[in-house]
């Protein structure tokens, strides 16, 4: 599909950001508030869908790929279940929280009523790994829908 | 040794677990090499099979096993149940057994069948999925991971269905089988929420110890049974199965009977362990509920399946009028079991114990002669790319092993002897014939219709004159003639040696089945 | 009768989508028709979870007050996620279809052999 004018194109320039910004801050605190990996990773996907309306499918896939983001995806599928294998050589059972409690990176003790980032073990690890996967795949479902619809001359 | 220990103490995660990190890594190694991937794919289904059947032969010795995701502190804390619980008894580790067979099995079968087609990377990736989605399904304790890893497997033989994506039809059978399933599991959904929202559980253990039969309970057991009968292929909710089964590649076939038994498996779950300390009240007849459902799937299947000229169809009716058998054997029993007469236990009748071994005996039988039969359909589908009976003919002069096999599968499913069909057959006839004669009849009768009906096909496909256009068929690649031998190995050592299989694996399921209490003890006693 | 609204609206919804699955001709129809039986159930899992007079369950600067269960909003959560991947290929099957025959009629599809 053909893009949109040039005011669209100005104004998507603009909020992208802002939208990743926020999509980013709803995965990494996803241990606090209400979030989390897929619902930081949707709204992600919906600015990276705002930039397609607005610049049109094929100028989008010229620059990204179906390929790139397939590899991506697998990569964040991948270090989910790492972290749950993780449970098993450090924990002692599949999936444990083997990071709470320790000084390590995310290792503070979550306080009742006042944690902070720094706490939760392996849940932001996990969050990361879902996020990046839900953005991925979100994506590239709309990108090739996107796609199928263009192509009108092929037989099948 | 140390390691094996803890390979052994973790097993039911590990069966879960591996199967998806072989899903999430074959589309990388997939980009390297091609061969490597048929190769690590195999491994992975291996190793899984292996862990399946350390696991099964503790189970079947020494009880129930229980695993807790996520900690190892208690999972019962001021008496609720606070994390996923695993639990492993007889019935789960024989529906694992069969699943994990026929997912090897047909990995095996499709470096040879799929050749020469694209697209095959995430062909493999849904495989393992749909694996893993499985297993989780027939391995867990809980309700509400049933409902989740139910809904992965269905979307997965989904794409699985409609891979052909030329084909209008196989893309049509697809369509179909997602809404029929998504409307079943929106049901268990429902079904699910009713019992959370009166018993503050999801814990099937828990539930079973807390439930008393009210009102919203007994919409929650019919949602049940509907929506698992649904998705299982019961009539009259069959109408998606013989699409489903014929449109679908050959070895999709093989692991989609391995699903539709799993929802099988879901509805003894939930009428016997569930409801199990409810069952024996006055209100509703589930047995002879479940034994007019059965005789109407095993009418239907083989009247529809006389009628049919397209190869696969055909035997996917035949697989239909298969589940019929299984509902009948263990309705039979439930009819003894759920009686709130007294006088009527399992001791005075004994029938009832045979009905439900021989119902549970069926089931893996079944996956096997129709599972059988749908490779060589496969084979012969490679090998003339024609799937009417009409057009074919004159195959076994080529085709020899396949011929054979054929003849194998056509033996087995009619229950004759020396197969393993004629032990399970023999002993639900025996023991319908003591709750009602009429039962007994009709359900031979049904098992005379089938061989009949494959009789023909064996004399129209393989049999008769040369058709000059087959005349340079080949016979099947290695790989799947190598697929459909373990399969048939498999099924004449059954026939040769039921007792053997009897008492060591199909007893230890119908005990557990009937007896609940063993399914209860880690609650009691406190994990 | 105020406490009710919620459960009559999830019996509304689910009859609707179960009319809009079963009586429609037109396949994107019942696509929104699933969509909606599934956000009935949604519905009704929220509506359970909920006590008189509480609190969003959030520990981070919690006011003072009973809280809600919130065991069912992950069920949810799992739910609508489960529901994106079915819409999503529901969705591209119908696309192939489309390709293929060029109407979205479902009286034209099948029909060819019993």
């Amino acid at each position: 599909m053909k893009g949109m004018s040039i005011i669209v194109k100005t104004i998507a320039n603009f909020t992208f950001p802002f939208i990743l910004i926020y999509g980013l801050y709803v995965i990494a605190h996803g241990h606090l508030t209400p979030g989390g990996g897929f619902q930081g990773g949707a709204v992600v996907a919906s600015g990276l869908g705002l930039m397609l309306v607005a610049y049109g499918s094929e100028w989008i896939s010229k620059r990204i790929k179906e390929h790139d983001l397939s590899l991506l995806e697998s990569l964040g599928a991948l270090a989910f279940i790492g972290v749950a294998f993780c449970g098993i050589i450090f924990g002692g059972v599949f999936f444990s929280n083997f990071l709470v409690g320790t000084g390590n990176l995310f290792g503070g003790i979550p306080l009742n009523g006042a944690a902070d980032i720094n706490s939760g073990g392996t849940l932001p690890l996990m969050n990361f790994a879902v996020g990046m996967k839900v953005i991925a795949g979100l994506f590239a479902i709309i990108l090739v829908m996107a796609l199928a619809t263009l192509k009108k001359e092929d037989a099948i | 040794m140390n390691g094996l220990e803890t390979i052994m103490n973790h097993a039911p995660a590990l069966i879960i677990a591996i199967p998806l990190l072989g899903a999430f890594l074959t589309p990388l190694i997939s980009r390297v090499n091609e061969k490597l991937r048929n190769v690590f794919v195999i491994c992975i289904l291996g190793i899984t099979a292996l862990l399946m059947f350390v696991l099964a032969s503790e189970v079947f010795t020494s009880g129930p096993v229980t695993y807790v995701f996520g900690s190892n502190l208690q999972a019962v804390q001021q008496n609720t149940v606070i994390r996923i619980l695993f639990e492993v008894d007889g019935l789960s580790a024989f529906m694992g057994i069969i699943s994990i067979i026929l997912a090897f099995v047909a990995s095996i079968y499709s470096w040879g069948f799929l050749e020469k087609e694209t697209g095959l990377d995430k062909y493999y990736t849904l495989l393992l999925l749909m694996t893993a989605g499985m297993l989780g399904m027939v391995l867990t304790g809980d309700l509400f991971n049933f409902f989740v890893f139910l809904e992965i497997t269905s979307i997965a033989s989904t794409a699985l269905i409609a891979f052909w994506t030329n084909k209008e039809k196989a893309i049509e059978a697809g369509f179909k089988y997602i809404v029929v399933s998504t409307i079943g599991a929106l049901f268990i959904l429902f079904a699910l929420a009713l019992l959370y929202g009166q018993y503050d559980a999801l814990n099937i253990a828990k539930l079973a110890n807390s439930i008393t039969f009210t009102f919203l309970d007994k919409i929650a057991l019919i949602l049940f049974i509907t929506a698992l009968a649904m998705k299982g292929g019961i009539v009259p909710m069959h109408m998606w199965l013989p699409d489903a089964y014929s449109r679908a590649p050959a070895s999709i076939s093989l692991v989609l009977v391995a699903a539709t038994q799993a929802s099988i498996y879901g509805v003894f779950r939930v009428v016997f362990t569930l409801y199990g300390n409810v069952i024996s009240l006055p209100q509703i007849s589930i047995g002879w509920i479940l034994v007019i459902l059965g005789l109407i799937t095993m009418l239907v299947g083989v009247i529809m399946a006389m009628i049919q000229t397209d190869f696969k169809r055909l035997i996917s009716y035949g697989a239909v009028a298969e589940l019929g058998y299984m509902f009948l054997g263990v309705g039979t029993g439930l009819t003894v079991i759920a009686n709130s007469n007294p006088q009527i236990t399992l001791i005075s009748q004994p029938f009832a114990f045979e009905a439900i071994k021989g119902g549970i005996f069926h089931i893996i039988n079944d996956a096997l002669d129709v599972g059988l039969l749908f490779m060589v359909a496969g084979a012969v589908y490679l090998a003339t790319k024609e799937t009417s009976i009409n057009k074919l003919g004159g195959l076994a002069r080529n085709m020899k092993y396949t011929t054979i096999f054929f003849i194998i599968g056509l033996l087995a499913i009619s229950g004759l002897p020396p197969m393993n069909g004629f032990a399970s057959k023999l002993l639900i006839y025996e023991s319908t014939f003591q709750l009602n004669p009429i039962l007994s009849i009709i359900a031979i009768l049904s098992s005379i219709m089938l061989l009949a009906i494959f009789v023909k096909i064996f004399q129209s496909v393989f049999l008769g004159p040369k058709i000059p256009k087959f005349d340079k068929v080949k016979e099947a690649p290695k790989s799947m003639l190598l697929a459909m031998g373990i399969v048939a190995a498999i099924i004449i050592f059954f026939g040769l040696f039921p007792d053997l299989i009897i008492t060591n694996i199909v007893e230890p399921a119908a005990n557990a089945l009937i007896h609940n209490e063993q399914y209860l003890q880690w609650l009691i006693g406190g994990v | 009768m105020i406490a009710n609204i919620p459960f009559i609206a999830v019996a509304l919804l689910v009859i609707v989508g179960l009319y809009a699955v079963i009586f429609r001709k037109n396949l994107i129809k019942m696509i929104i028709g699933i969509t909606i039986i599934e956000s009935g159930v949604n519905l009704f899992l929220i509506t359970l979870g909920y006590r008189e007079g509480s609190i969003a369950p959030i520990y981070t600067s919690a006011p003072e007050g009973v809280m809600a269960y919130p065991v069912p909003q992950a069920l949810t959560l799992t739910s609508i996620v489960i529901g994106v991947a079915v819409l999503a290929l529901m969705l591209s099957l119908v696309i192939q279809l489309y390709r293929h025959k060029k109407t979205l009629d479902v009286r034209k599809f099948g029909g060819d052999d019993q």
